[in-house]
């Protein structure tokens, strides 16, 4: 009898123990969920105040006939279905930025990419200094858009530096930012020497990843630098190489600081400095026409977007990031 | 005798490099120098090729920071790029510390939605956001430049990679003492984000700093510029004062060098252990 009380005894005891532990542990996950929820709630809140409610505003304008100087709210301005995107891609000088930008990423991305490669696969290497040779090369990456696209008008000014230099070698001078044809070579020109340093430092990382091992075992099968390079780094480093080609590419269908700089904002001279954002920003706060800004800046997420795609096929399924 | 001729051919190759890796250099640093050497130099000197080291002067800095603006631009960027920067750092941290460390209902969609809107590019919400900033009354003030910019998704992405690569029983330890969350967030978990953490602030101080297309917008009286607006303003005006313009771009670009010369060891590493790897 008494045997048996004291193992009720024993047996409620264990089970009271157990079942406080629950419910301490449970505590412990009610508080991991509300605390969980505070470490992100600042940001939640800017987001959805700041992009996820903006976003939803943007693709209804996209759809409306709205401007911002209208005394009407936007949600009582005309529904006009799509022809906001007609007139858009209508649109003589959004062709041309269209172009522009097209022709500027055709050029930027693959010249910058070749560069920064080159460079890393430089300072990975066993040279003296490389560490300041990587340092100085990321320098112009720190630089603003706008400190860079000054220094070049007066490096490329009909007086400048560059025209004096290549007058040296008997080559004819130009005026560099007032002829259209050169406007857009010139802009190229600084994007490409404002950001190598970043896709460098990020191939540098790729490079670091390749196990020494193999190109050790490549070396001992009597492949050279070159084929080291083309068989061997190459392949190893193609997520390295998706991601800046998307990163570059993004970055250069977004290009706006440079050429409202050198054109002052307008685009000039002859449209040829005119970029997708620079017409987005002209069409949305000089001509306040809000529904077909925002349509502009659909279009241009559906290019990056589906550019993303495309590189992501053509670079291989298996290198998803 | 085959030994030392291809000794020969890799110092050669080598001597190649160091060519490149020099001419590159050149090419990388030959437009701060330019542009630093004629923000010294008078006015009569500026088209001169040469550099006549005994006419440079500081007059141009002294010039553009009394008649012009600038002093006051100058502080409008400190401050913004200071606010922006602080901010981030707290929110970005605190999100991607959540994110990694925290079971909460609706994580995996957050981090799936993170991931979804950094393919989205800022302008598309440009237009709406200037609309709502008119509305709260923000434009042409130091709220409308600070509070949408707080934080980032690239940085919270990257916070998140950094907090799940290290270790957690530390955390683990000092939870069974009974320390809460925020505890551990701010006692253990920061002091160990040195790298992650320098990463992000180089980019969002320079990102912010160099910001041109957000602060042209949300500006429109001089006395708001950020410095980058301002010297596209003063440029636009007085672009035949070469000396003076110069002077200008170096005073932009050269806290964002400093700031990188003195963070970039830990920078480069942070770039390539937590930034780009999953």
């Amino acid at each position: 009898m008494k045997k048996s009380g004291t193992s009720t005894i024993t047996t409620l005891d264990t089970l009271k123990v157990k079942s406080k532990r629950k419910s301490t542990i449970k505590n412990l996950e009610r508080r991991e969920k509300i605390d969980g929820w505070l470490f992100i709630a600042p940001f939640v809140i800017l987001c959805i105040v700041f992009f996820v409610g903006p976003l939803l505003v943007a693709f209804m304008l996209s759809f409306k006939e709205y401007s911002f100087l209208d005394s009407n709210s936007m949600f009582q301005a005309k529904w006009v279905g799509i022809q906001n995107y007609i007139d858009v891609l209508k649109n003589p000088t959004f062709r041309k930025a269209f172009w522009n930008t097209t022709q500027y990423s055709i050029f930027v991305v693959p010249i910058q990419l070749v560069i920064a490669l080159g460079l890393a696969v430089i300072v990975n290497g066993s040279i003296k200094g490389k560490s300041i040779f990587r340092t100085v090369y990321y320098i112009p990456t720190q630089t603003s858009a706008v400190a860079v696209a000054v220094m070049f008008m007066f490096l490329f000014k009909k007086d400048g530096i560059f025209n004096k230099f290549i007058s040296l070698f008997g080559l004819q001078t130009h005026n560099f930012l007032s002829e259209p044809r050169f406007a857009l070579p010139v802009i190229i020109s600084m994007a490409i020497w404002s950001s190598v340093g970043l896709y460098m430092v990020i191939f540098l990382a790729g490079l670091q990843e390749v196990p020494d091992s193999i190109y050790e075992a490549a070396n001992i099968d009597g492949a050279n630098k070159w084929q080291t390079f083309r068989f061997i780094t190459i392949p190893m480093i193609k997520p390295t190489i998706f991601l800046n080609v998307v990163v570059s590419l993004i970055g250069c269908f977004q290009v706006y600081d440079q050429a409202y700089v050198v054109s002052q904002g307008t685009g000039g001279p002859l449209d040829s400095t005119m970029t997708v954002v620079l017409f987005l920003t002209r069409t949305g706060f000089r001509e306040f026409k809000m529904g077909q800004a925002s349509a502009t800046a659909f279009i241009l997420f559906a290019v990056i977007f589906g550019l993303t795609l495309v590189q992501k096929k053509f670079l291989g399924e298996e290198t998803a990031m | 005798m085959k030994k030392v001729e291809k000794k020969k051919i890799i110092s050669f190759g080598k001597i190649f490099l160091y060519i490149v890796a020099i001419i590159y250099a050149i090419i990388a640093l030959g437009p701060f120098i330019w542009t630093l050497i004629t923000s010294f130099k008078p006015a009569a000197e500026t088209s001169q090729m040469t550099v006549d080291f005994s006419k440079l002067t500081l007059g141009n800095y002294a010039y553009i920071w009394t008649k012009f603006p600038f002093l006051r631009w100058t502080f409008n960027s400190i401050f913004v790029a200071l606010v922006v920067t602080g901010g981030n750092m707290l929110i970005n941290s605190m999100a991607g510390y959540g994110l990694a460390r925290l079971n909460f209902p609706g994580k995996k969609a957050i981090f799936l939605l993170i991931l979804a809107m950094m393919m989205v590019p800022g302008q598309v919400v440009m237009v709406p956001t200037y609309m709502l900033l008119a509305k709260f009354g923000w434009v042409d003030t130091y709220k409308g430049l600070t509070i949408p910019f707080l934080y980032s998704l690239f940085n919270i992405f990257l916070m998140r990679q950094f907090f799940l690569s290290i270790p957690k029983s530390l955390e683990e330890a000092a939870l069974i003492d009974g320390m809460g969350r925020f505890g551990i967030f701010f006692k253990i978990a920061v002091p160990l984000a040195g790298p992650a953490l320098s990463t992000q602030f180089i980019l969002t101080f320079a990102g912010n700093w160099n910001n041109f297309l957000w602060p042209s917008l949300l500006t429109s009286n001089a006395d708001h510029y950020t410095l980058p607006v301002g010297l596209n303003s003063f440029y636009g005006q007085y672009y035949s004062l070469w000396n003076q313009v110069s002077a200008g771009v170096m005073i932009l670009t050269i806290p964002t060098l400093i700031i990188f010369l003195l963070f970039q060891k830990n920078f480069i590493k942070g770039i390539s252990t937590s930034g780009l790897k999953d």
